[in-house]
């Protein structure tokens, strides 16, 4: 069984996505993780072309197990637990990076140098690895980087991948469950609206425009077929 | 996804080729006169109601990208525009090392999966821009021609907006609109100042109902995912799908138009095309052939429609065929508006699309360009996805603590995520769209080094430069747009593009508003097709898409393709009964 017809075979759903991720061939057992993300891909009106590709960038992995202890340590220190929200690595951001590493893998390159500058950078403070270091030390080598207005000139370029590491971990972060619960948003599910609420309006000292007041759409009218005269103006 | 195709082909009145505003307006008017319709479609048939074809309402986490663009969804993994600019097998090329940007979407409704249900009717003006300013050329038929067909498209379709009564953006049939966010007003204040219309934006969400058939808005800001409800405008949900089930209409899906057939005396007996599920040839035979697909895409169509009676292709020998194709001009800006820093927390998503928006309001006679541009406003909080909480590395700075002391840009920790929920829902910003003046020297063609798509197909190849009059509407937006957010107190975020990057001017394409290929006009030199969109060259063959317009106006076209089918498809129904054609 080749490759596609493999993957094809998991669309019709009698092959779990353990085949996947072993393959047929002995040299693709040792993939080093399993999927956490969605196992078959985005729903909703797919072309075949779209899930196949999904199930393979899903079945791919971009980081080495000591890029993604760097990336998990870094997540963590970004947007870290606190007592409303939990930490990156439980929100498995690590995996969503990967994922967007093969997705797009314009950032492949600046991603992988940035996570190889920290063990230069970690040998050069500490003749160490980086994720062999203390959590003091780990914190003296972020702080060189997370600042972007205070970086000194040598850091120029560290600092902007810090940027690239900061986006997508709170992307990973605040696309998810959790995420939308801290950020506190309220939308994506069925509502009327009805304007903005009248304490914030009041608050800014706003109001809607008084000329539309009669013409903006009342709640209750939202069951009733609508009727109008020859002049276009509602009438039922 | 249903896939359809006939070995032995049948007979049809007319043949349709394409799905999207211009087709689906077609396949209803004409299949409800009785007539037998054939649908081609290059892509595949979705219904949203269905629970495998919706994505709205999805969070991003059913996403592994977070619902991240990719290149056939570049609006994002739960648009349901399946396409985009750059299509695996379907390439396009360029001359002399210009731009334009060829947006597609292969699938039913086409385009109209994608849009931002900006309906807004062309004026008086709009049709007749070469006696108002000398350039380019008018349109040989006015508003009063197709005031009827806007009043129609209205009531069957359905637009929010308010009677304002100004020349040049003619009211309607308007549903009620919806109260503005709370950004919107804060720009409001701004335009106000800057003594600027904001007016209720025109949309095509059904705030109410306008028949049994479809429901209505529930406000989850996701018309381009397509609606469960039917509650927006596209084309499949609107008009094909109701089409097949109450007339004779068959759809043929996965299917690529290679040409029109014609016989000895020049008349269109039929098309030609290939089916992409066995990339096998199949020819569909009629009485009427009707191009909907798309501007250039029925361009492409008619120059490769050569035949003994065609040597170069239907309309060939106009000099208009693939000219004067033109797309809006576009420029964007954004701001960071502190009042709305720790803002109070509602569910703002609201309708699609804009709740208010600013039409044209300038006399160009002082105005050192010759056409007006609308502006459509976006901000408020919306939904996190992919990218959410980005930015924080030049955007953090402008929060400030208790003590007025500012945060610092970039970070991390518990203090950075207070920051990032500080500032969600503060940013806001404008994007103008404008009408740009069309030239002959603007073109696609069949690229003539023959290069084909995986269909075997000639592709198009173009040509395009903006010229100083697009360029200096660029620069006012930008003027404008700094000036109303200056004014509703937003910080502007980002510079001012200068003549180095042609002052933020989108390259065309990326507006996705091209026009004019096929141009209508009274001689069959100069325009390709009579004020009724009926080839000069050959009678049967008729185009609904924007291949038409003779001009753009700086507003979207949807409304008025539409309009311009239905009037076309009245036009071929009386054709018919005459036995004209």
């Amino acid at each position: 069984m080749n490759r596609r017809e493999n993957l094809k075979l998991l669309f019709t759903g009698s092959i779990g996505a353990g085949l996947l991720m072993t393959g047929c061939e002995p040299e693709q057992t040792t993939l080093a993780h399993e999927p956490v993300l969605a196992s078959g891909g985005t729903p909703g009106n797919r072309t075949e072309e779209e899930k196949i590709r999904d199930a393979e960038l899903l079945a791919e992995k971009f980081f080495t197990e000591a890029e993604r202890k760097k990336l998990d340590t870094l997540g963590d220190i970004i947007c870290p637990a606190d007592s409303e929200s939990p930490a990156a690595s439980e929100l498995k951001v690590t995996d969503f990076i990967d994922f967007m590493m093969v997705d797009q893998p314009g950032n492949q390159t600046r991603m992988r140098g940035g996570l190889m500058w920290l063990d230069f950078e970690a040998d050069e403070k500490f003749g160490k690895l980086f994720n062999d270091l203390s959590q003091d030390q780990v914190m003296q080598i972020v702080d060189l980087v997370a600042w972007p207005d205070k970086a000194t000139p040598e850091y120029e370029g560290a600092v902007k991948w810090f940027n690239l590491v900061r986006n997508m971990v709170c992307s990973g972060y605040f696309s998810t469950q959790a995420g939308w619960k801290y950020i506190d948003y309220r939308g994506n599910t069925p509502n009327v609206w009805d304007g903005v609420p009248q304490e914030v309006l009041d608050k800014h000292g706003l109001s809607n425009p008084e000329k539309y007041k009669e013409l903006y759409l009342k709640p209750e009218d939202r069951a009733n077929v609508v009727q109008w005269d020859d002049e276009g103006n509602i009438i039922g | 996804m249903s896939f359809q195709i006939k070995e032995t082909p049948d007979s049809y009145d007319v043949i349709i080729v394409g799905s999207g505003a211009g087709g689906g307006m077609a396949s209803k008017i004409l299949s409800e006169a009785g007539l037998s319709v054939a649908v081609v479609e290059a892509g595949g048939d979705f219904d949203p109601a269905k629970d495998e074809d919706r994505t709205q309402l999805r969070p991003p986490w059913e996403s592994p990208r977070r619902g991240a663009g990719t290149r056939i969804r570049p609006f994002g993994d739960f648009d349901q525009a399946i396409g985009g600019w750059d299509i695996e097998g379907e390439p396009y090329t360029h001359k002399d090392g210009t731009k334009f940007d060829w947006f597609r979407s292969r699938m039913v409704g086409g385009r109209t999966n994608h849009w931002g249900r900006i309906s807004l009717r062309f004026g008086p003006n709009d049709f007749k821009r070469a006696s108002i300013d000398g350039l380019g050329t008018d349109w040989p038929i006015g508003y009063d021609d197709l005031k009827p067909y806007y009043d129609k498209v209205d009531k069957l379709i359905g637009v929010f907006g308010s009677k304002e009564g100004i020349y040049n953006e003619p009211d309607g049939f308007f549903l009620p609109p919806p109260k503005p966010r709370l950004h919107e007003l804060f720009l409001k204040k701004g335009a106000d100042k800057a003594g600027m219309p904001m007016i209720p934006g025109r949309l095509s969400m059904l705030t109410r109902p306008i028949n049994n058939e479809r429901g209505t808005c529930f406000f989850c800001a996701q018309c381009n995912r397509a609606c469960q409800a039917y509650a927006d405008f596209s084309a499949g949900t609107c008009l094909v799908h109701p089409a097949m089930k109450k007339g004779k209409v068959d759809l043929y899906t996965y299917s690529m138009v290679r040409k029109v057939i014609t016989d000895e005396q020049g008349l269109a007996t039929g098309v030609s095309f290939v089916s992409k599920m066995d990339m096998k040839e199949y020819k569909l035979r009629s009485r009427v052939v009707v191009l909907g697909a798309s501007a250039c895409e029925s361009a492409r169509i008619m120059m490769n429609s050569k035949s003994k009676t065609h040597p170069n292709g239907i309309g060939g020998d106009s000099g208009a065929l693939g000219r004067y194709l033109h797309d809006s001009t576009g420029a964007d800006r954004m701001g960071i508006l502190p009042d709305l820093f720790d803002r109070e927390r509602y569910n703002e998503d609201g309708v699609g699309g804009m709740h208010m928006y600013t039409p044209w309001w300038l006399d160009n006679k002082k105005l050192d360009f010759a056409r007006g541009y609308h502006i459509e406003y976006w901000g408020g909080m919306g939904q996190p996805s992919y990218g959410a909480g980005g930015g924080m590395d030049t955007m953090r700075k402008y929060l400030k603590d208790e003590f007025g002391n500012p945060s610092p840009n970039g970070g991390y920790g518990e203090g950075l995520k207070k920051d990032i929920k500080r500032v969600y829902g503060a940013t806001l910003g404008m994007s103008g769209r404008g009408e740009s003046v069309p030239r002959y020297e603007n073109y696609c063609e069949i690229d003539p080094n023959g290069t084909v798509d995986k269909y075997g197909i000639p592709v198009l190849r173009f040509k395009y430069n903006w010229t100083d009059q697009e360029l200096k509407q660029a620069q006012h937006m930008h003027d404008t747009f700094e000036e109303i957010l200056t004014n509703a107190g937003a910080i502007l975020l980002g510079s001012k593009p200068g003549p180095e990057s042609d002052y933020g001017l989108h390259a065309p394409g990326r507006i996705i508003h091209e026009v004019g290929t096929t141009r209508m006009g009274s001689s069959p030199k100069g325009s390709v097709l009579n004020s009724n969109c009926q080839a000069h060259d050959c009678k049967n063959l008729f185009v609904v898409d924007a291949g038409s317009f003779v001009s753009q106006a700086d507003k979207n076209p949807t409304w008025t393709i539409l309009a311009l089918s239905w009037r076309t498809s009245d036009y071929i129904v009386e054709q018919l009964k005459q036995k004209n054609i």
